[in-house]
């Protein structure tokens, strides 16, 4: 069985989360061991078997293409930590 | 003014509402004093805005099915313009701007939403020890968790101090929180229960259920969440029966299916033996007990925390800081506003559960883990279809061990072990549903009595038969009747 290949650090950079030193310690630690866990699906013969994306029988569910009365865009702001002429505030991201 | 009718479940009060006996105002005001002298203990809710249930209290129409009757609301479930945080720091603030449909459809049945209930933040966890807010305790023994994610919904109710309450279940956090707290809690099967409003968690194992004292109440509730909805494309639009006319009492002739892996050591000999006596009960009631296998439930936690966690990172990739909730301070840039905001924002087991479902969808992984996962899910839902063409429902403890203490399950996977007999039922879409069936008592215990769930799963859409299943036992028996000693 191959040991998990896991790096906390890179992962986390691609998930848009920073972490302590001791948060990426920690948990390199904690999440192999449940990767080792998981490795135990290595044992099944899935070679003809489909996978199931979800257990709900529906697929290609459509809805009129007709404007339907939503937000205004104060209450789409509404929760905004920063707003400015009913838009979202960001920093700068082009210097 | 009767304190006593904060006793009654939500069908009795609500009869004793529509017979004037008095008013829903009055119902709320008694609830209020109950949760003011008993949740300081507990912890089980996060807030109640007395003021706006009052107005709807004034303005409820009591000759509706649930009318007058006040229903406490997971923190995971949107109530227009109430707190719904999900027991996360990154969501503080934040008020919901639109219903769910589960709470748009209690509303139309007269129902009141009233009460944020304590979680895992974002439901991830077994013990409502991962909410960012505050520890909820159990009402049989304080020392102990109440279960999880649905934590603090299981303990208002179980405490009286919530007549019903709606939780959500993705891999066991309406079942599991109920078994350890001693009340009845459903996860309707994949489908049968509009999703649009809640929080996602992970978007193809997450269903809104009930969590009541009786499954008279459980069945009234689910009666009103059900039924397809356009907001939610994954709701299947199939007629929704009427639960509470399925609960005959009559079994005579039920099929039920004792899978023999969920009979394999683990499990708590109090429990097991609670359940094997209910098994007995369900025979003398007249049910046919046959024995079944599910060969492949020892890899269901597995493929739960590999498709349950690449869920999450991707529905968790929306809090960034921007639209609502938390703004990390003095950031330069873009990425580092997204960083540290979630730093700062997730508690630890949401940061663990975002990097091992970013891992295992990561290019040159995904396929080792993430599509493997989802063949695997394919297996595990074969048995269940198996299974069912020769038996009408399963039934198994619904947590190994009974409420565990604070404190105790430091270690992530121990935790994660925790689930390992509900999260099959979420895996395969199927319904499954807790009730009570007695209680471990003794040393191990420290002479407390500690609730035991029995877990019955039925095929999907069944819930009617599995409901008249589990009615069929709690009315042969007095354990949901038994209240926690906080309760008075």
């Amino acid at each position: 069985m191959p040991a998990p290949e896991l790096d906390v650090r890179y992962v986390a950079r691609l998930a848009r989360l920073e972490l302590s030193e001791e948060e990426i310690a920690k948990y390199q630690a904690q999440l192999s061991d449940v990767l080792t866990f998981v490795e135990a699906l290595r044992k099944v013969d899935v070679s003809a078997v489909e996978p199931t994306a979800h257990a709900s029988a529906v697929f290609n569910v459509f809805r009129d293409d007709a404007v339907q009365p939503s937000f205004t865009s104060q209450e789409a702001l509404a929760n905004a930590p920063r707003q400015a002429n009913d838009l979202f505030v960001v920093t700068k991201v082009l210097e | 003014m009767s304190h006593d009718l904060v006793f009654e479940t939500a069908a009795g009060l609500q009869k004793r509402l529509r017979a004037r006996e008095f008013t829903p105002r009055e119902a709320l005001d008694a609830l209020a004093d109950r949760i003011a002298a008993v949740d300081p203990a507990l912890g089980g809710y996060l807030s109640t805005d007395l003021d706006d249930a009052r107005r709807q209290a004034d303005a409820a129409d009591v000759n509706l099915p649930l009318g007058g009757v006040p229903i406490a609301i997971k923190d995971v479930i949107s109530v227009a313009g109430h707190p719904c945080g999900c027991s996360s720091k990154i969501l503080a603030g934040y008020k919901a701007p639109y219903d769910a449909t589960v709470v748009a459809r209690l509303r139309a049945a007269g129902a009141i939403p009233f009460g944020r209930a304590n979680m895992d933040e974002f439901a991830m966890g077994s013990s409502t020890e991962n909410s960012g807010i505050q520890l909820t305790r159990n009402p049989w023994d304080t020392d102990r968790v109440p279960g999880g994610s649905s934590g603090g919904s299981a303990a208002v109710v179980a405490a009286r101090e919530a007549f019903a309450a709606l939780g959500t279940d993705t891999g066991g956090s309406i079942r599991q929180p109920a078994a350890l707290c001693g009340v009845v809690g459903v996860k309707p099967s994949y489908g049968r229960v509009s999703r649009y409003g809640l929080v996602a968690f992970a978007s193809s194992l997450d269903q809104a259920g009930p969590i009541t004292r009786t499954v008279e109440d459980a069945a009234l509730l689910l009666g009103v969440m059900a039924g397809a909805d356009p907001h939610d494309s994954t709701t299947l639009d199939q007629p929704v029966p009427d639960y509470t006319a399925a609960l005959t009492g009559d079994i005579k002739g039920v099929r039920i299916g004792l899978p023999k892996e969920y009979f394999i050591g683990g499990i708590d000999p109090q429990v097991e033996a609670a359940v094997r006596a209910a098994v007995d009960q369900y025979a003398k009631l007249g049910a046919e007990i046959v024995e079944v296998s599910l060969p492949h439930t020892e890899y269901a936690v597995a493929v739960y925390y590999i498709v349950a966690t690449a869920e999450a990172s991707a529905n968790l990739a929306r809090f960034d800081g921007v639209r609502y909730g938390l703004r990390a301070k003095d950031t330069s840039g873009l990425l580092e506003l997204y960083g540290k905001t979630r730093e700062q924002g997730f508690g630890a087991e949401v940061k663990r559960r975002i990097i091992l479902g970013t891992y295992v969808l990561s290019s040159g992984y995904s396929d080792q883990y993430y599509v493997r996962a989802q063949k695997v899910r394919t297996l595990i839902r074969q048995d269940f279809e198996k299974a069912f063409e020769k038996v009408d429902a399963l039934i198994c403890p619904t947590s190994p061990v009974p409420a565990f203490k604070l404190g105790e399950r430091s270690d992530p996977l121990a935790m994660y072990l925790a689930d390992i007999f509900t999260i099959a039922a979420n895996i395969g879409g199927v319904c499954g549903v807790s009730i009570p069936c007695g209680f471990a008592q003794g040393e191990n215990t420290g002479g407390k009595a500690l609730p035991i769930g029995l877990q019955l799963i039925g095929p999907s859409f069944d819930e009617a038969r599995m409901l008249r299943i589990a009615h069929a036992y709690e009315q042969s028996t007095d354990w949901h009747k038994r209240r926690p000693p906080v309760a008075g």
